[in-house]
């Protein structure tokens, strides 16, 4: 009896497990290619200067002092995975947070300018969607304007809202969440205008036998219907956000936030600090897209669809 | 009998043209029919003798090139806008995003009654058509002949006097197509409301109808029109019984005369 028991607790642990690794498994073996790759291409890209300016002065020298050197240099081409880690651990754990060599309080700067940038270029983005839905004019006016906006480089773009703004006395925060803004609108307004033309004549038949009003029609079935659309268009948004924002950091010679970091890793080759600023703000990036994920897990009753 | 009732749907010499450069349709050719208070009528044809057509234009979902259609005494924008009659369409469309109840309740919301009362009369609906603890499902967990039986919860919660159905059970097996034929006609016998009902089925319409309206395409028009004398209580043994028989061959022979 107790025999079985511990067998059937064993095939259930083992399940378990298996489920487990069915999950994380191709993600961990994707990440140890990465890794693989990552370290060769380390050594490879750093051999030249480590040869000339280290093993140069000495003659039979071995692999394994090539590799020992190329992965810990200073200031490396391409800095090896581990001392980026070891880079963003001591940013992260050896400084207060409110320290400009802590990692996380770049981070909380851009992304505060990264979210209410997001936050005005969705309600301009379903401010313009609404707009074009309920009127041809607006539409055939505003749309090409729309499309337009987008294929000016923010790169461009950046210092001239930052010149501008800055003259008017608005620095800090608000300037690059503009340019943010600037980024996020657009696939807000696409997905829009798709998610409340989405409803069929089905529905609004039904609604019509109802005698409903517009403003019925509106809330109780484009709006709810123009969700599943807007999601995924709010993941788009908020990592385009993002790059907006450190894109804003740049041309002000950025005092802080993550593309302040990345400013002066590269004025004084500390490709380290670039590296890991860029791997700040890719986690940032999956911090935020996941926030808004969760979002729409509350907010889209209804399951699967 | 008593004086016949008073008519809830007035159809005169109503046509619907769709003209075109190429060739312009007839959908309808000058059709006249009378649906007077408590009737189960059922329009039945094939494709494209605008039998759907002439519920849409009772429904002001389609408008009539010439011809009046009175509801009520109402035109029939007017009678809409007065929320006289429920319709059941083909689809169950419902919303995805709202649950068995939420979606009954849709109705309801729209003519403004307070939550408790929408809620109640939701719940109520729903016993009626059988779907009691289903009400915090969503749509897609419920079976297709489920989905229609909220959808026709749905168009009886605000009570209308006339309900109009077009093919509702037309995309179900035909073990489901027959019970809810069944507890349609229960619930027709109980309430006593005027129903118009679509249908290319001829034992759906005998079984369900007190007048069949048998129609005819290009350009569509009423063929001929058939009483039938079945008991109200009958169940779905009727039809192996001959009455049943004698009038499904009327029916049939009708469709094959406006066929031909």
């Amino acid at each position: 009896m107790s025999a079985t028991l511990t067998m059937s607790g064993a095939r259930i642990e083992r399940s378990a497990l298996s489920s487990a690794w069915f999950r994380i498994g191709p993600v961990l073996t994707v990440l140890a290619v990465v890794l693989l790759v990552w370290y060769g291409a380390a050594i490879w890209l750093n051999a030249a200067q480590v040869i000339e300016r280290v093993l140069s002065d000495r003659p039979g020298w071995t692999f394994t002092e090539l590799a020992r050197l190329t992965l810990s240099m200073d200031r490396p081409v391409l800095p090896a995975p581990h001392q980026i880690a070891l880079d963003l651990y001591d940013s992260v754990f050896g400084w207060p947070l409110d320290s400009p060599r802590n990692l996380l309080y770049h981070a909380a700067v851009t992304s505060s300018a990264t979210l209410l940038g997001f936050v005005m270029g969705t309600a301009l983005g379903a401010v313009l969607a609404v707009a074009i839905v309920h009127s041809r004019t607006l539409e055939r006016s505003l749309f090409p304007w729309v499309i337009a906006s987008q294929t000016i480089p923010v790169l461009a773009i950046a210092p001239i809202v930052i010149v501008i703004l800055g003259s008017m006395g608005m620095t800090g925060t608000f300037p690059k969440a503009i340019i943010s803004m600037y980024l996020c609108f657009f696939p807000v307004a696409v997905a829009m205008v798709k998610g409340l033309r989405s409803p069929g004549i089905l529905e609004l038949e039904l609604l019509h036998t109802y005698a409903a009003s517009k403003s019925h029609t509106f809330w109780k079935l484009r709006v709810p219907a123009s969700l599943p659309f807007l999601f995924p268009s709010l993941r788009v948004a908020i990592a385009a956000g993002l790059v907006g924002a450190i894109v804003g950091e740049l041309p002000t010679g950025a005092q802080a936030g993550l593309g302040a970091r990345l400013l002066t890793g590269s004025y004084y080759g500390n490709t380290v600090q670039i590296w890991s600023a860029l791997v700040m703000s890719a986690l940032l990036g999956l911090f935020l897209t996941g926030c808004v994920a969760l979002a729409e897990r509350w907010l889209t009753p209804g399951g699967k669809r | 009998m008593s004086a016949t009732p008073p008519a809830t749907v007035e159809v005169q010499n109503v046509s619907v043209v769709y003209p075109s450069a190429e060739n312009t349709v007839t959908a309808l050719d000058r059709v006249s029919l009378d649906i007077r208070e408590g009737e189960f009528i059922s329009l039945i044809g094939p494709s494209g003798c605008g039998k759907t057509t002439l519920l849409r234009v009772i429904a002001d979902l389609e408008q009539v090139s010439s011809g009046t259609v009175r509801v009520n005494g109402l035109s029939s924008r007017d009678a809409r806008l007065a929320r006289a009659y429920g319709y059941v369409f083909q689809a169950p469309a419902l919303f995805p995003w709202r649950t068995v109840l939420a979606n009954v309740r849709l109705p309801l919301e729209i003519h403004g009654l307070s939550p408790e009362k929408s809620r109640a009369i939701a719940m109520e609906q729903l016993e009626r058509v059988g779907l009691t603890g289903f009400e915090g499902k969503y749509p897609w967990q419920l079976s297709g002949g489920m989905q229609q039986r909220v959808s026709i919860a749905r168009a009886l919660g605000f009570e209308p006097k006339l309900l109009m159905m077009d093919e509702p059970f037309g995309a179900l097996d035909e073990i489901t197509r027959d019970r809810l034929n069944e507890q349609l006609l229960r619930l027709w016998e109980r309430e006593k409301r005027t129903v118009v009902f679509v249908t290319h089925s001829i034992p759906e319409a005998v079984f369900l109808s007190s007048r069949i309206v048998v129609m005819s395409p290009r350009p569509g028009r009423i063929v001929d029109v058939i009483e039938s004398g079945l008991p109200a209580d009958r169940t779905l043994d009727v039809r192996d019984t001959p009455e049943f028989t004698a009038i499904a061959h009327r029916v049939r022979v009708a469709l094959q005369e406006g066929h031909a």
